[in-house]
């Protein structure tokens, strides 16, 4: 592997990206635990999660981040999200009908309410954030093989 | 309780197959099979119990909300037709695919987009809610454009491209029609829908069933806009183009038309006089093209075409028996056109070519698949002991008692069209002994073709069996069973809503 | 009916057919690319147009804000619509694929230079 210093962009860019990419990340992580609260939900959260990673690669160069997380990988995990989000509708099935609602609805206004919203907005994110990094993945692993 | 399995197993199955079949080899060929198989047999359970317990339809609400608000599913006669036909197209498709897609890498992602097609395909006819009929409907179609260009070859890249532009000028289409369809009822329920639009005075509806007979009518690629299809079709691989052919274009195009126009807004007589003209136009332009194809599955897609004419012809019709020459040729089409794919697919598998030209000794090598072809093609041009004959029957007498003989003419012309073209696949394809051959008797290679493998067999020769079989529907007691009923809530449109909100 | 609140309609139908236009018009794959996108757009513009009341606020309950009394646009066309921008975005994604295995394969993305397939 080539040295990291020499890839992507510029110092500046690279620092900048260090202090704010986690706090991307966890704006994306609060769109998605308070969607059930706030505006936002599942799908923000994700895009905004996909985007902190798609930030770092544009930075720091494809090859940081695709050497630790393989396009297999993402793959992976986002089918991961899906299948949680399919769980829950199959848990729905047990306690009586398809993506019935099996939590109780809680106190309103707190975190932990609104039955399976809180979970759906979870699996959601995870199957956006990481089907958007590994569709982006594939499109530059794509041109890099195109070049050379 | 077991409709909503009909989205679950598959979607589960793709979720499942696209990790643990990544990594364990055989894994995607076992697993995506058997879950085929269970759909096939919960579709006939679902068919019994409409039957059996259950007063003509039955919804289930998801999530147990109330009807305007929530998403229903709905079954009736027609909805487990449909399941029924797709689902055994389905089963038998995936057991070909077994052995052939063995020539290509990433199998799993093959099986995974598979499954997202037949989830999307159940969805879109179990679903009683127009966006969710949009979003099963999308999901179908990004699944086909992604297995059309799953060879990632020039041919293929340049049918996908086309394909997915006039796809999403339908799915725009239909779209625009939903945001207009909520913009004058606010609902989206189906049944409701029905409830609200009363007459079709209004111009606002008009343009709605328009776009909406436009955007469907792209999907079953009725004839001024058909050109995506024998691209298409084509260039997918064989058990690909045997779902898109065979099942694909009627549940998102035919099956979609009849739902809208008969059980959503309200009929005029017009509109049937579209459809008819519409299938006429099809039939003939389809037919007239396919003639001078020798590329064996161009020439089998230009024929869909062709088919989907008499569908909609006998379905403008408007009469029961109509009504019922169109669903019944439904369900023919679909076995004869994929069991038609699947032997292109065979002959592919064996000499590396799709011209008719290139076939030699087929019938003396491949006997299994000479046969096949054989059913199919006799089915396909409606010669009488098969089952295409039946349907093609029924929709000419069903012409004529509505004094429509032209459109029984064109009918009994393209049949003999159709016929003079398969006879010319037969000839040049299987049964080719001419002096040509001389030259390739040196040719060892050539001529030591031998039969496709058991599985890819096993699937042709039962959908032969069916082509031979099938026209037993069509006797009283079976037919009241299974084909009547479908008709029945075709054609009493108005039954759908009131049993839905009652 | 009077012409002046069918203007926001009116203008997203232009924006539709502005890209069904580029999409049937352009011989550029990338020009086609970026037409659906806009015709996608002008959709989902039209559907939360098509929910849009007068004076109402954003349909959220918040803590400060419980009664009923509160008018709000219609919360169904803003659902539809996160779910049309995500079947639009992964539309999008594939055609970018399959435009960019194009151009691998024939090197250009003029679409009359792309025919392979006749008859």
């Amino acid at each position: 592997m080539k040295d990291n210093k020499h890839t992507g962009m510029t110092l500046i860019v690279k620092t900048v990206t260090r202090w704010t990419v986690l706090l991307i990340m966890l704006y994306g992580w609060y769109i998605t635990f308070f969607g059930h609260l706030s505006p936002g939900g599942g799908f923000a959260g994700g895009v905004i999660v996909a985007l902190s990673f798609i930030h770092i690669i544009l930075a720091y160069g494809k090859d940081f981040v695709a050497e630790k997380i393989s396009e297999h990988l993402a793959g992976i995990l986002e089918t991961t999200g899906g299948l949680m989000f399919l769980t829950l509708a199959i848990l729905g099935l047990a306690a009586g009908i398809f993506f019935k609602d099996f939590l109780g609805q809680g106190k309103v206004f707190s975190l932990f309410s609104g039955g399976i919203i809180l979970p759906a907005n979870i699996a959601i994110m995870i199957k956006v954030g990481f089907g958007m990094l590994s569709a982006f993945l594939c499109l530059i692993l794509f041109s890099y093989q195109d070049k050379k | 309780m077991i409709i909503s399995l009909f989205i679950i197993l598959p979607l589960a199955t793709v979720f499942i197959n696209s990790i643990i079949g990544r990594f364990v080899n055989k894994f995607s060929d076992v697993f995506v099979n058997i879950v085929n198989f269970i759909l096939v047999v919960l579709s006939f359970i679902s068919l019994y119990q409409l039957n059996t317990y259950y007063n003509k339809i039955f919804v289930y609400q998801v999530g147990g909300w109330a009807i305007p608000y929530g998403i229903s599913i709905v079954m009736d006669h027609l909805t487990v037709f449909m399941l029924i036909v797709v689902n055994i197209v389905a089963f038998l498709v995936g057991l070909y695919s077994i052995s052939y897609m063995e020539r290509y890498t990433e199998k799993w992602g093959f099986y995974s987009l598979f499954e997202l097609m037949l989830a999307g395909m159940n969805g879109v006819i179990i679903s009683g809610d127009l966006f969710n009929i949009f979003v099963f409907l999308e999901i179908a179609s990004i699944a086909s454009y992604a297995l059309v260009a799953f060879g990632t070859e020039r041919d293929e890249l340049e049918a996908a491209f086309k394909y997915i532009v006039l796809s999403s000028i339908s799915t725009g289409l239909i779209l625009l029609a939903i945001a207009l369809t909520y913009g004058y009822t606010s609902t989206l329920n189906l049944a409701d829908i029905a409830k609200t639009i009363q007459s079709s005075d209004n111009l606002l509806v008009k343009i709605i069933i328009f776009l909406f007979i436009l955007g469907f009518g792209i999907k079953a690629a009725v004839v001024p806009l058909h050109w995506w299809l024998p691209d298409a079709h084509p260039s997918a691989p064989a058990p690909i183009s045997a779902m898109l052919s065979g099942v694909l274009i009627k549940t998102l195009g035919v099956y979609l038309i009849i739902r809208v126009i008969f059980n959503v807004f309200p009929l005029y007589p017009k509109l049937l006089t579209i459809i008819l003209f519409l299938g006429i136009l099809s039939m003939l332009v389809g037919v007239i093209l396919a003639l001078y194809q020798w590329d064996y599955k161009r020439l089998l897609a230009y024929h869909s075409i062709s088919q989907v004419g008499y569908m909609l012809l006998g379905i403008g019709l408007g009469t029961p028996l109509g009504i019922l020459g169109g669903i019944f040729h439904l369900l023919n089409h679909s076995i004869f056109k994929s069991l038609l794919f699947l032997t292109s697919g065979a002959l592919e598998y064996n000499f590396a070519t799709r011209d008719l030209r290139n076939y030699f000794y087929v019938s003396k090598t491949m006997r299994n698949t000479t046969f096949s072809a054989t059913v199919g093609s006799l089915s396909i041009a409606g010669v009488p002991p098969f089952n295409g004959f039946w349907s093609k029957l029924l929709i000419i007498i069903a012409c004529i008692e509505s004094k429509n003989i032209f459109a029984g003419l064109v009918a009994i012309v393209v049949s003999i069209l159709t016929l003079a073209s398969f006879l010319k696949v037969l000839k040049y394809g299987f049964y080719k002994e001419n002096n040509e051959l001389m030259e390739y008797k040196s040719k060892p290679e050539i001529l030591n073709k031998s039969e496709v493998p058991f599985l890819m067999r096993f699937s042709m020769i039962t959908l032969a069996f069916l082509c031979i079989i099938l026209g037993v529907l069509l006797y009283p007691e079976i037919r009241e069973v299974f084909l009547s009923k479908a008709v029945e809530i075709i054609y009493q449109g108005g039954l759908y809503k009131e049993f839905i909100l009652k | 009916m009077k012409f002046y609140p069918m203007i926001p309609y009116i203008l997203c139908l232009i924006l539709f057919f502005v890209g069904l236009y580029g999409l049937i018009v352009k011989k550029n794959l990338l020009k086609i690319i970026i037409s659906f996108i806009i015709m996608d757009n002008a959709l989902n513009l039209f559907f939360i147009v098509l929910g849009y009341k007068k004076d109402a606020s954003f349909p959220v309950f918040l803590k400060n804000r419980m009664s009923s009394s509160i008018s709000m646009v219609d919360p169904v066309p803003q659902a539809l619509v996160l779910t049309s921008i995500v079947i639009g975005l992964s539309v999008t994604i594939l055609m970018v694929a399959v435009a960019l295995r194009i151009y691998e394969k024939y090197r250009t993305f003029d679409i009359t230079e792309i025919k392979n397939l006749k008859g």
